[in-house]
């Protein structure tokens, strides 16, 4: 069913935060380990140990360098994955209707036995979220680990989406961005979290914390205070001596 | 976007032959008979071929029938439903013709309508998509329709509507170029946006994600050198459209030069539809550091 749902219960999605992101791609291995195995057809790679690798993943991360107009340049690390649009152009072009966003948490899925591969999805989809699996000939995207989140057959730790479980800085979160209550949207409050290519108007769910401004000098001492000389002439048996010393 | 063959030879087959089943739906020319026969399977054989090849570049053919379901928000459904609905009408309205020698013309019409609408369909495929600045707007539909008709026109042999309308679609083509190549700077989207970067400072593609190229470099960050892109478009305006209308203005031309000019269309379309999308820029090669 293409058509978007006019609203969604929950908006489950991911916040990223590009402050904390070390660049270690932890989450794209386990993101692709869980979903090579679970969720929809494999995650296949082509001429894996050849010349020329390459494979399907859900998530990648990028790395960019932002120069400011004074100051040093920064490194950011930028993990990307499917954002779950509210209004997600990849949802309404697909022909079979085996695109879809569920109203109850908001998740854009892929039903793989409809999908006849026709790639207009991946076209319509701004963010590069969607791959068409070269061995299966289906369209795969990030589910947002609808196989996880939900499954009572987990310890209560794991019902979390792979990358968020497994990424060693803490940079991924997962939650419902449509309760303002939620962990997630508080986050995104206090740390102003943006929307990538907001002018495309597809509203992602998924928001990204900006990194957080560096240190500047006149800032680390504010400890200085405290570590300063308390008296400039010395009291006592120094005092005696000082003033010893500067009558010499 | 990477210019497929299979997709580039459906819409150019594809737009000629629904572009002939307009005109023969309209009764110009009006024929009956075997002179029909031969039309009906020209156009036929150019809109199905056309749909054939598409059907090659999907990764499973075997349930294209269940794209026929979404036509309420889809364009690309709304095309196959066109399409069949057109090819049905005309089938019947063609069997008639040859067979029977008998003209139905308000059968004739529907046809013609259904095709047009199948022209339409076809051209908002591309124009929906914002993601591709170059083709996300008006000129994009009057572009490929205008050249779909006047291909029609110049294959009914209807010389008068052919120069009006190959004169036309080459100046349409030449504003959706000219339209197109400053799009994607209007349109804003910069690696800036791209990351919500760009407040901070300039942003600049540091590493891409992995060593090795993947579907979405292959599909959408193709990459055309600007000066065989000129060229190109020198040949597309004038063997697709300036040479056929020359050619068909050549007072007492007959088969032989009408011929020349609709192999020369065809050829011209060819490149204008590679150039179509091998010049289309997705938004997404920002993410890739490609449309700097
Ligand atoms: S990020 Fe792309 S694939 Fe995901 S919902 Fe948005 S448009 Fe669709
Ligand atoms: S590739 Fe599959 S999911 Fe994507 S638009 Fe085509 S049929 Fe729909
Ligand atoms: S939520 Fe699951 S499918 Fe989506 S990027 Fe994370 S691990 Fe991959």
């Amino acid at each position: 069913m293409t058509r978007l749902p006019d609203h969604t219960e929950r908006k489950l999605g991911l916040v990223i935060d590009l402050d904390t992101c070390v660049g270690c791609h932890a989450c794209v291995v386990a993101c692709k380990g869980w979903n090579t195995e679970n969720y929809g057809a494999p995650l296949s790679d082509q001429d894996a140990y050849g010349a020329e690798p390459s494979g399907t993943f859900l998530n990648r991360v990028h790395s960019y360098e932002v120069t400011p107009e004074t100051g040093a340049a920064q490194l950011v690390h930028f993990p990307k994955s499917c954002l779950h649009c509210e209004d997600a152009p990849c949802v309404t072009v697909c022909p079979t209707g085996a695109s879809y966003k569920r109203s109850e948490d908001g998740i854009v899925l892929v039903n793989e036995a409809d999908c006849i591969g026709c790639g207009l999805c991946a076209w319509a989809c701004p963010y590069g979220a969607r791959e068409m699996d070269a061995a299966a000939g289906v369209m795969k995207k990030c589910t947002l680990c609808v196989d996880r989140i939900y499954n009572e057959t987990l310890p209560e730790i794991d019902r979390e989406p792979a990358c968020v479980r497994t990424c060693p800085a803490g940079a991924r979160h997962f939650g419902d961005l449509g309760d303002p209550e939620s962990d997630v949207s508080q986050l995104v409050a206090a740390r102003g979290g943006i929307d990538l290519m907001p002018e495309q108007g597809t509203k992602p769910v998924n928001k990204y914390l900006p990194p957080r401004p560096k240190d500047t000098w006149e800032q680390t001492d504010i400890l200085a205070p405290f570590l300063t000389p308390v008296a400039d002439s010395p009291q006592g048996f120094l005092g005696w001596l000082d003033r010893a010393l500067d009558r010499l | 976007m990477h210019p497929s063959p299979s997709v580039i030879i459906f819409t150019t087959l594809s737009g000629l032959g629904f572009g002939l089943m307009i005109f023969l739906g309209l009764g110009a020319p009006s024929v009956t008979g075997w002179v029909a026969f031969w039309f009906y399977l020209i156009a036929y054989v150019l809109a199905v071929g056309g749909l054939m090849a598409s059907a090659f570049h999907l990764g499973h053919p075997e349930r294209a029938l269940k794209a026929f379901t979404q036509w309420h928000t889809s364009w690309l459904s709304r095309e196959a439903v066109a399409a069949v609905a057109a090819l049905l009408v005309m089938g019947i309205y063609a069997a008639l013709a040859v067979f029977f020698g008998l003209r139905i013309p308000a059968l004739g019409w529907l046809g013609a309508a259904l095709s047009l609408l199948t022209l339409i369909a076809t051209a908002m495929i591309y124009t929906q998509l914002r993601t591709v600045p170059r083709w996300n707007h008006v000129l994009t539909p009057l572009h490929l329709v205008s050249t779909a008709l006047a291909g029609g026109a110049l294959l009914a042999g209807q010389v008068t509507p052919a120069s009006v309308l190959l004169l036309a679609a080459g100046l349409i083509q030449i504003g959706h170029w000219s339209v197109g190549d400053t799009r994607f700077a209007e349109a804003g989207h910069t690696l800036g946006s791209a990351t919500g970067l760009g407040s901070r400072g300039q942003v600049r593609a540091f590493e891409p994600p992995h060593t090795g190229p993947n579907y979405l470099l292959r599909e959408m960050v193709y990459v055309v050198g600007r000066k065989h892109a000129l060229k190109l478009r020198i040949l597309a305006a004038g063997f697709g459209y300036a040479l056929p209308l020359v050619l068909i203005l050549v007072p007492g031309a007959g088969h032989v030069l009408g011929g020349i000019a609709v192999i020369s269309h065809l050829l011209g379309v060819f490149a204008s539809r590679w150039l179509f999308f091998a010049e289309a820029e997705h938004v997404v090669g920002l993410y890739y550091g490609a449309r700097v």
